[in-house]
């Protein structure tokens, strides 16, 4: 209980000293002269902001880029680091699963999820099939980990299972299997896992534009005689694109950083890993801080072309308006 | 077909299968219609049952004694009915270093979350309204930098950060943001909320009627009174999503919890706890399936209790446009 006290009171504390620094914030830009008032004004709200994102992230990235040139001395050494990752077999290994990954992951969640949300649109008992679906969200990827190994854990053949999938391999007359050990299918055992928790999120915001889609237009389609296939073809997946491109990009940014369920399901032993874990592993437990960057680096470079897609959208978005 | 009129219109609108007793269609039809109907729920049915049976799995297996998990799956509950709460007693005690003790861990996830959740509120909130209402030049470019951010991996950031924390914020004994305390954490989640922060409460805010605002400043309130005053307030919607959602991302996070506390009982996170016991004790499953439950407990409260702001905060994300 003591122990509870006493983080209690850190976070007291934390949270006097942030309104503090708030309200000198608020107190300054109010007595700020006349005369370019508004200028600090837009500088006291905006700075706290800018600040943090400058030190904590663009500054670390930029310092990062440089350390991927580094080796575990700091000492430079050029592209190195990047000639390791693109050559050593595990590097190309971890590659080659992060591959696997954004492909598979965007694109059969997102097609099970937008499945899902039409085949349930309208039906009885809607809201609660959605949330037996949307549930994986708010689940940690360490505690899907868990339920997870547990439906894929493995007994010999000759004791009682108690993973649920083994038991469904005795059951049709087959051995039971080491699912994450046996590379490289092992990969795809772990790609189900995030399939799991995305699929929730696809569905919720395709099932939201499914819902946008005007009356009038379904209408149409259906008084033309459209089969439910074509009306699904013609009419509802045009109308959704955008909320579908969304969905994909976001689900492909959040599979490519992926790390926990590697971390905890196999810790990206088995040729498993992936480049996020890598990035971990190489930087933090084998002191390879320069190899580490340099998969940071590469991860980024991933996200890239992604992100700009998005934002190059939204720069239209604003034109529009 | 804008000139249906608005009462006919609703009645056509419900329920695919309302197209085979409409009599419109022709026999053929009709039976193939209720067909992909059924298979359509049927299917949707199979989803269901597959995305719940792993968490349910593990949820039963919680409570059953320590013998029988280790000994048959979990489905055998239907003829050997014991349950004990024996699980639970055992992972939450504080007994001895060998004891999960998450208890511990439970009250260091909250004392995280809840200040790293309201510092990336109040920041982003502050600088979204900038973004959305002040008048300064390079506004659309630094904002459309902001949502770059979200680029930046996590990854690229974190061994600058740590070593900005530990060796730069530092002079002498004394440290700005202490190690073996929450405040790096707090600092660190709050850096990597804020480029989302800000996109998504900028839209929100920016939405928000011009004549309100002007109607404020014509009698005379700065930026600060606008801001607490107006925008909070009708902000708040957004807040509650966006806060839920952060509350949810930093209460499973394990990366930056990995990298920046340490791992003592004293600031750990759960979610660090758990993927330790999965890598030391995999195989000890009372103590995985009532930990993992004990850590989900959270998110998932908050899911079931607050699921209609959740989804806004979704949709305010996924579907501008």
């Amino acid at each position: 209980m003591e122990d509870i006290a006493e983080k209690g009171l850190q976070v007291v504390v934390g949270l006097a000293v942030f309104a503090a620094i708030i309200g000198l914030i608020m107190l300054v830009v109010d007595r700020a002269p006349k005369s370019g008032r508004e200028k600090i004004q837009i500088a006291g709200f905006l700075a706290p902001a800018l600040v943090l994102l400058a030190v904590g992230l663009v500054f670390p990235a930029l310092q990062t880029s440089y350390l991927s040139l580094t080796n575990r001395n700091g000492e430079f050494v050029g592209l190195e680091n990047f000639v390791w990752m693109f050559t050593q077999p595990e590097a190309l290994v971890t590659l080659r699963n992060t591959l696997v990954w954004v492909v598979l992951v965007p694109l059969l969640a997102s097609s099970i999820g937008l499945a899902y949300a039409v085949f349930i649109d309208r039906a009885r008992g809607e809201k609660a099939l959605k949330a037996l679906v949307f549930m994986p969200m708010a689940i940690s990827f360490v505690g899907a980990g868990v339920i997870w190994r547990f439906v894929y854990a493995y007994k010999g053949p000759e004791q009682d299972q108690i993973g649920l999938l083994n038991q469904i391999l005795v059951w049709a007359g087959q051995e039971p299997k080491q699912f994450l050990l046996d590379a490289p299918e092992n990969t795809l055992f772990l790609i189900a896992v995030m399939i799991w928790i995305q699929t929730g999120f696809a569905m919720v915001v395709l099932s939201a534009a499914i819902k946008g889609i005007p009356t009038e237009i379904v209408e149409a389609a259906r008084l033309d005689g459209a089969s439910a296939w074509q009306q699904f073809r013609n009419v509802t997946i045009p109308t959704i694109r955008g909320s579908l491109i969304v969905v994909v990009t976001t689900i492909t940014i959040g599979t490519l950083k992926v790390f926990d369920i590697v971390r905890t399901m196999t810790a990206g032993q088995y040729e498993t890993s992936v480049v996020a874990n890598e990035m971990y592993t190489q930087a933090f437990r084998a002191g390879e801080p320069g190899r580490g960057a340099a998969l940071a680096l590469v991860l980024f470079l991933m996200v890239l072309p992604v992100v700009l897609y998005n934002a190059r959208l939204l720069r239209k978005q604003k034109e529009i308006r | 077909m804008s000139t249906v009129p608005l009462e006919n219109r609703k009645d056509l609108l419900p329920e695919v299968e309302d197209d085979a007793t409409e009599g419109r269609s022709p026999m053929q039809k009709r039976v193939k219609q209720r067909l992909t109907s059924r298979g359509a729920t049927a299917a949707a049915v199979v989803i269901a049952v597959i995305w719940t049976i792993p968490t349910f799995g593990l949820f039963i297996s919680s409570f059953r004694p320590e013998a029988n998990i280790k000994g048959n799956g979990w489905w055998n509950v239907l003829t050997d009915r014991e349950f004990t709460l024996e699980n639970y007693a055992d992972v939450l005690s504080p007994g001895g270093s060998q004891s999960p003790n998450l208890l511990s861990y439970f009250v260091n996830s909250l004392a995280i979350v809840i200040p790293g959740t309201v510092f990336t509120l109040v920041l982003g909130a502050m600088a979204a309204y900038m973004f959305a209402w002040g008048r300064f030049r390079g506004k659309d470019g630094l904002f459309i930098f902001v949502f770059a951010l979200q680029i930046v991996p996590l990854q690229m950031a974190l061994i600058p950060l740590l070593q900005l924390f530990t060796q730069v914020l530092r002079f002498g004994d004394f440290q700005l943001l202490p190690s073996g305390t929450y405040a790096q954490l707090w600092v660190a989640h709050t850096i990597f909320g804020l480029p989302l922060a800000i996109f998504l409460l900028h839209n929100f805010i920016a939405e928000i009627p011009r004549e309100v605002i002007e109607a404020a400043r014509v009698d005379g309130a700065g930026h600060s009174t606008i801001f607490w005053r107006i925008i909070v307030p009708l902000a708040t919607p957004a807040l509650a999503s966006f806060g839920i959602f952060q509350f949810l991302w930093l209460w499973n996070d394990l990366l930056v919890a990995l990298v920046f506390s340490g791992g003592g009982a004293d600031v750990a996170p759960i979610t660090q706890r758990l993927a330790e016991l999965q890598g030391s004790r995999g195989g000890e499953w009372q103590r995985l399936t009532a930990g993992a439950f004990v850590s989900i407990i959270v998110p998932l409260a908050v899911f079931f209790g607050l699921q209609r702001y959740f989804v806004r905060g979704l949709l305010a994300g996924g579907l501008k446009g």
